[in-house]
Formats: C-alpha cells, sequence, structure tokens
C-alpha cells in the first residue's frame, strides 16, 4: 500500500462507507427496539462501525483497480520542460 | 480522500453524526409510551406531633406505600426517580410541600413495590398550622431516560388529616 488511492477508488470507499454506516445504524436501532435493548443497538452499531473502518479505511487494493497512467519518465525526456514565467517590471495599474 | 487519515476523520464524522440521529430517534420512541401506573399511600400511625422550641409544628407518621410503576419502563429509560409530598395550606402560604420519602427504581423488575418506613425527610411546617389540618400526599416520579427527554407526573391522594393535638 505505497501509493495513494486512485479516483474510482477514493469515490468507492466514500460511498461503501456511507452505505454501510447507515445500513448500521438501521439494523441496529431496528435490533434495539424490537428487543427492548438500548445497549444492544449500541453494541451493534459500534460493531459496525468497526467493521466499516477496517473495510473502507485502508487503502486495499480493490481501491486500485484504475490506477492512473503517469507518463513514463523516457517519454518525457524527449519533450521541452515548460518555461519560467518572465516577471514584470511595471506594477499593474489599480 | 487522499489518505488514511482523510478516510478515518470522514468516517467517525459520519458515524458521531448519525449515532446522534439515532439517540434522538431513541428519546422520540419514548413518547408512543402510554403508562398506566398506580399507587397508594397510607398512613399508618403518627409516631409524634411537636411543636419545636423554635415554634414550628413537626410531625413524625408511618408510611406504606406501594405502586406499580412497571409501565413507566421503556427501552430507553435509565432510572425512575419517585417522591412522595405532602401537600397543604396555610395562611403564610397557600401550598406547602414537603417532600416525606423518595427513591430510586433502577429496572422494571423493581418498579412494583411496597414500602413500610417512617418519613425519611422531616415534616416541618413553616408556623404552628399542622393540629388539624388536612392535607393530600401526592405520589411523584420522573421517568430519567438513557438519551433524551425525562418525562414526570404525579398521582395526587387526597383525604388525609392529622391530630387535633399534639402526641
Amino acid at each position: 500500500m505505497t501509493q495513494l488511492m486512485d479516483w474510482q477508488g477514493q469515490k468507492l470507499a466514500e460511498e461503501l462507507m456511507q452505505i454501510m454506516l447507515l445500513a448500521f445504524a438501521v439494523i441496529s436501532f431496528a435490533t434495539g427496539y424490537i428487543y427492548g435493548s438500548f445497549q444492544m443497538m449500541v453494541l451493534i452499531y459500534a460493531g459496525g462501525v468497526v467493521l466499516t473502518t477496517l473495510l473502507t479505511a485502508p487503502n486495499w487494493p480493490l481501491f486500485n483497480r484504475h490506477p492512473l497512467k503517469w507518463l513514463e519518465s523516457s517519454e518525457s525526456e524527449k519533450h521541452p520542460k515548460p518555461q519560467q514565467a518572465v516577471s514584470f517590471k511595471k506594477k499593474p495599474a489599480k | 480522500m487522499h489518505s488514511f487519515g482523510y478516510r478515518a476523520n470522514a468516517l467517525v464524522t459520519f458515524a458521531v453524526t448519525i449515532l446522534a440521529l439515532m439517540c434522538a430517534m431513541a428519546s422520540i420512541s419514548d413518547n408512543f409510551n402510554h403508562p398506566s401506573p398506580s399507587a397508594h399511600v397510607e398512613v399508618l400511625n403518627i409516631n409524634w406531633f411537636q411543636k419545636q422550641s423554635k415554634g414550628n409544628d413537626e410531625v413524625s407518621m408511618q408510611l406504606n406505600i406501594s405502586a406499580d410503576l412497571q409501565s413507566l419502563f421503556t427501552w430507553n429509560t435509565k432510572q425512575v426517580f419517585v417522591f412522595v409530598a405532602a401537600e397543604y395550606g396555610t395562611p403564610k402560604n397557600s401550598l406547602n410541600q414537603i417532600s416525606l420519602w423518595d427513591g430510586i427504581i433502577p429496572s422494571r423488575e423493581h418498579a412494583k413495590f411496597w414500602i413500610h418506613t417512617s418519613n425519611k425527610y422531616h415534616f416541618i411546617d413553616q408556623g404552628s398550622n399542622l393540629r388539624g389540618k388536612e392535607f393530600n400526599l401526592t405520589l411523584h416520579w420522573h421517568v430519567m431516560p438513557k438519551t433524551g427527554k425525562m418525562f414526570a407526573d404525579k398521582i395526587v391522594m387526597t383525604g388525609y388529616r392529622l391530630p387535633e393535638e399534639y402526641r
């Protein structure tokens, strides 16, 4: 996991995180309410948060299926590098 | 979403926001509970009834407090605070309310109870008005939630009267 997530992976990770947290919120509330146990709701939700963190926070390979194609260094040598901008002596009129 | 820290921060923020919403919904769900509590307080005996050296009346009485407060408990109830108060009027104060006993009910199983006790807190008048005084006994409860709004209500019991003379 030495490289950062690609754009598609970032989108997938974010959406997965939001869906999972909302789903666990609904499941834990419904279960707690039906069984009349507040503790059950909190425990199921806490477990869901941990699971979501494990699945969406680290940079898993599944989030790198569309890596960016950077230009090869050999190819970049063949083309002129961008020039530094020339500075103007006059101050701009206000 | 360019780093682990960024994603972890977004996750924790969202998770805590959702948790706050769940707690609000849990509190709202308490409104769907329609409790039917019952209670009765009996004055078994007047232990003593004196005028203090400062000039204020004081009475000690033996009480039998029985109640069924089980229907007050919901999944979002932490505990129920219950207290018994005496209510009466005097020329000086149109309404006096004096707490005689209180307790904490930690769970539904403990909510159907009776207790035979003398008043836990002193019943002292501001003045010397208690001889032959008619008074109400009210049983109040505060349903304290795990999260959200607290509900409070009471049952008023009338028809109690103190002795005409000191004992």
